[in-house]
Parts: C-alpha cells; sequence; structure tokens
C-alpha cells in the first residue's frame, strides 16, 4: 500500500534519524500545533512503529493510518 | 596567498579544533601560507560538565571557566567578538564590533542554548544546573533543602550531556542520605518517552538503579506548564506532578545564524554526519552540540569531531583529498552516586553496555575534568 487518503496538515521528515529521534520529532511539533491538526511522520527507524502509538495512546492522539513507502513509512497522526 | 580558516566558538569544538589545526598546519602558518582565527564572544572558556558537581557544593561556578587566551596556541589569532551573520556565498562574516572577515575553510562551533522560557513557568518555578547562574541558584536552594518532593523532569530534547539528568538524581539520593534527609525527601525523575532515557541499555541500567534506590520514573512525560503559585508540573500527556523542588533540563536551541545562512531550518545545522561538511554550503563545516548527528550532545563529540574537522580542513589547506572522518565515537562518565561511578562509550549504530560502577571510575571521571584542559588544549 502507497496510498492514502489523508492529507497531512503539516510533514516531519525524520527519515534516517534513529530512535526515539522520530518520536521526539513528533512530539515537538505536537507541541506547537492546535487540534485538529494532520500530522504526516516519516520515519525509515523501525521502533517507531511501536513506540509512536504507545506516545498516542498515552497522550490521546489518534493514529490514523501508517503507510509503507519500502525504504520509510509515513504515520498520519490527528492531534485531539 | 594565504588560506585563511575561521573557527567560530570557544567551547570545547572550537578551541580543540583550533589548536589541533595550529599543530597539523604549523608549518604553513609559519611559512603564511595559512592563518587560523578563532573567534569567541565569551575571553573565557567554559567546560560545562563541571557544573553539575556544583548543586552539591562539590565545585564552583569559577572551576569551569579559564581565559580562552591561555588555552589556545600562540599561531592562532583570537578575537573576541561575534558573528552576526554568515554569507557562505561570498565567504565572508559579519562580526559585531570589527566589520567582516573573509574565509576560505569555515568551521562553526557555536554550542547550544538554553531557553528556559520556551516552556511557560519553567524559568520563574524551576531550577537547572546547565549554566552557571542556574548552577549557583540550584546550590543555595539545595543547601535548604531538608524535607519535599525533588522532580527532575527532562524537558528540552535535544539537550547537551544526555547522561546529566541521570547523574543528577542518583547524586542526589546519595548526598541526601548523607545529609540524613532522605527518608523526608521525595525523588522523581520524568523523562519524554517511553523508557527512561533515549538509549535502551542506559535506560535499562537507570530504571534497576532507581527502583533500589527509591527514586519514582515517571515516562511518556513532555512538560507543557509550570505552575510555580501551585507548585505543580503539568504534562502534554495531561499528568500533574506536584513538586517542593522542581530541577527542569530547559529546552535548547541552535543558532538563528544557521537558520539565517541556509545551513539549517531549525537552527540546528545539517552535515554528512562522518566529515562534519555542511549539506547546504562549500568549505563549511559544523561540529559540536550544534551540529544535527545522531548521537549525543557531549564534549566528547565535540573533542573527537573536531580531530576529524581539523584533519580534513589541514588536508584541503595543503591540497590533499581530505580522508579522515568521524565515526559517533561518544564516551560519557556516569555518576553513579557521590562516590561511584560508570562510563559508556559508542559509535554511530552500536549500543553501549553500561558496566558496574566503582570507585576507580568516579575517580577517574574527577581526574578526567581536571585533565580536560588538556583536552582543550589540543593536547588529550
Amino acid at each position: 500500500m502507497s496510498e492514502t487518503e489523508h492529507e497531512p496538515d503539516v510533514t516531519v521528515d525524520s527519515r534516517g534519524a534513529t530512535c526515539p529521534g522520530p518520536l521526539m520529532d513528533l512530539i515537538g511539533k505536537v507541541k506547537e500545533s492546535d487540534p485538529g491538526t494532520v500530522i504526516e511522520l516519516q520515519t525509515s527507524d523501525n521502533g517507531s512503529k511501536s513506540d509512536v502509538p504507545e506516545w498516542l495512546d498515552e497522550a490521546g492522539h489518534d493514529l490514523l493510518e501508517v503507510v509503507d513507502h519500502d525504504d520509510y513509512w509515513s504515520m498520519y497522526v490527528e492531534i485531539n | 596567498m594565504t588560506e585563511h580558516i575561521v573557527v567560530v566558538g570557544g567551547g570545547t569544538g572550537g578551541t580543540v579544533l583550533a589548536n589541533r589545526l595550529a599543530e597539523k598546519l604549523g608549518p604553513e602558518i609559519e611559512r603564511g601560507d595559512a592563518r587560523v582565527t578563532l573567534v569567541s564572544d565569551d575571553p573565557d572558556h567554559v567546560y560545562k560538565p563541571t557544573f553539575l558537581y556544583v548543586p552539591f557544593g562539590k565545585k564552583t561556578v569559577e572551576d569551569a571557566k579559564r581565559p580562552l587566551a591561555d588555552l589556545v596556541d600562540h599561531a592562532v589569532d583570537v578575537e573576541i567578538d561575534r558573528v552576526t551573520g554568515v554569507d557562505t556565498d561570498g565567504k565572508r562574516l559579519s562580526l559585531r564590533d570589527s566589520g567582516s572577515t573573509g574565509y576560505d575553510q569555515l568551521a562553526l562551533a557555536l554550542g547550544a542554548q538554553l531557553v528556559p522560557e520556551e516552556l511557560p513557568g519553567l524559568a520563574e518555578g524551576g531550577h537547572h544546573f546547565y549554566g552557571p547562574d542556574g548552577a549557583q541558584e540550584l546550590r543555595e536552594t539545595m543547601a535548604e533543602f531538608t524535607e519535599g518532593h525533588l522532580v527532575l523532569s527532562v524537558i528540552g530534547t535535544p539537550h547537551m550531556c544526555p547522561a546529566a539528568p541521570v547523574e543528577f538524581v542518583l547524586m542526589a539520593d546519595a548526598w541526601f542520605r548523607q545529609r540524613g534527609v532522605r527518608e523526608d525527601v521525595e525523588i522523581t525523575y520524568t523523562y519524554p518517552i517511553q523508557r527512561a532515557h533515549a538509549i535502551q541499555n542506559v535506560a535499562d541500567w537507570a530504571s534497576e538503579a532507581f527502583e533500589e534506590r527509591d527514586i519514582d520514573v515517571e515516562t511518556f512525560f513532555n512538560a507543557d506548564e509550570v505552575d510555580p503559585e501551585a507548585g505543580v508540573l503539568h504534562s502534554m500527556e495531561g499528568a500533574e506532578l506536584d513538586y517542593d523542588l522542581l530541577v527542569g533540563i530547559p529546552p535548547h536551541e541552535g543558532s538563528d545564524l544557521v537558520t539565517e545562512a541556509g545551513l539549517g531550518d531549525d537552527g540546528w545545522a545539517d552535515v554528512d554526519k562522518h566529515t562534519l561538511e555542511s549539506d547546504h554550503a562549500e568549505d563549511v563545516y559544523v561540529l559540536g552540540d550544534l551540529a544535527d548527528v545522531p548521537t549525543s550532545k557531549a564534549g566528547s563529540v565535540a573533542h573527537y569531531e573536531a580531530g576529524a574537522v581539523a584533519d580534513r580542513i589541514a588536508s584541503r589547506t595543503r591540497g590533499e583529498t581530505p580522508t579522515a572522518t568521524y565515526d559517533g565515537k561518544t564516551v560519557c562518565f556516569i555518576e553513579s552516586g557521590m562516590d561511584e561511578a560508570t562510563f559508556v562509550d559508542f559509535e554511530y549504530g552500536t549500543q553501549p553496555t553500561v558496566r558496574e560502577p566503582s570507585k576507580p571510575v568516579h575517580w577517574a571521571k574527577l581526574g578526567y575534568n581536571e585533565s580536560y584542559w588538556l583536552t582543550a588544549r589540543g593536547l588529550l
């Protein structure tokens, strides 16, 4: 799957960063964004697939979709 | 024609680099084929790891600094001035006091800056030990603190010296025990992600040490407001922590010069992690805390990076092809109390092993802190 219906308001490119870089980049962006914002987190770190959903659950935001692009993933997040 | 090499920043990265260049390019400087200028807006060199010991009365803020002029090789021109602009196309730097200067090769080592004001209430309600004033104020507060809840919150990420928050709470635990008040002091450590430290093995080791010493840990805790009146720390995740003494690792930022010069879009400079060459400009290197590389913002990183950058600049000055690279080598001592320590060392992509803490490693850390001044001179 490489197509998505989600239109991000903002994209965070964390490709190449290792854990916990992508999660910290996402947290930083969430901190400065308003509720309803859709963020696309681009990550090539396998650990993001577990630590990002875990944090979203803790912080009460939604993971809309994860799209596999072969060499990285796009994780679509909506801020509540 | 004289090759003009300008190093900006008088911290570990800039000072070690300038001294290494003086050594490697000695004959070229002697002949007038090369010139090395170190520009810093502070006439003193500051060794920041000293500040960790100040709150416990083991060092003073004065111990952390020495005049830059005493540490830098006489073959280097030291300019006390502030760089206010970088033109990488024209290869010129604007200077606050003395106009401008051209360069053939440029190395930026401006460090990271503390911005506690980024978190509402932190400057008023929190303490820190990441700078001289903060460390001195915390020393006085700690001296009076005999009961209540001490909360150490890692707020800023990335931040300098990633081991220091872990060290601080382990040292505080031992210090309060020595003072006979530990039973009346509750200690809590908070961290932004799902474990106690970014590095998994350090997190595992620290979690075990915290449990043994009755230090509470709150993970997934991203502070978003301090209420100094009520003594409450709020997190993005909706948690609240009451505190009597808050030690907050402040948010950090890179440099506006980086953003304005197009060397990175968020204040941290985009570089090749092995060569430290800018992704966006020719003949520009960035090292130390300012460079966005996937390892710690630590003095050892700046030190080892400076070795590789000096070698590359020297090669290029001689018309050779540079071959030296930085492999991510990072060494951090970690105090685990007031008289024991361990250390970790790792490179890009590797996990450090945390060894059993011991007294000799603690003595080695204290000894290294003294011999650091030889590192700054480029000798160690």
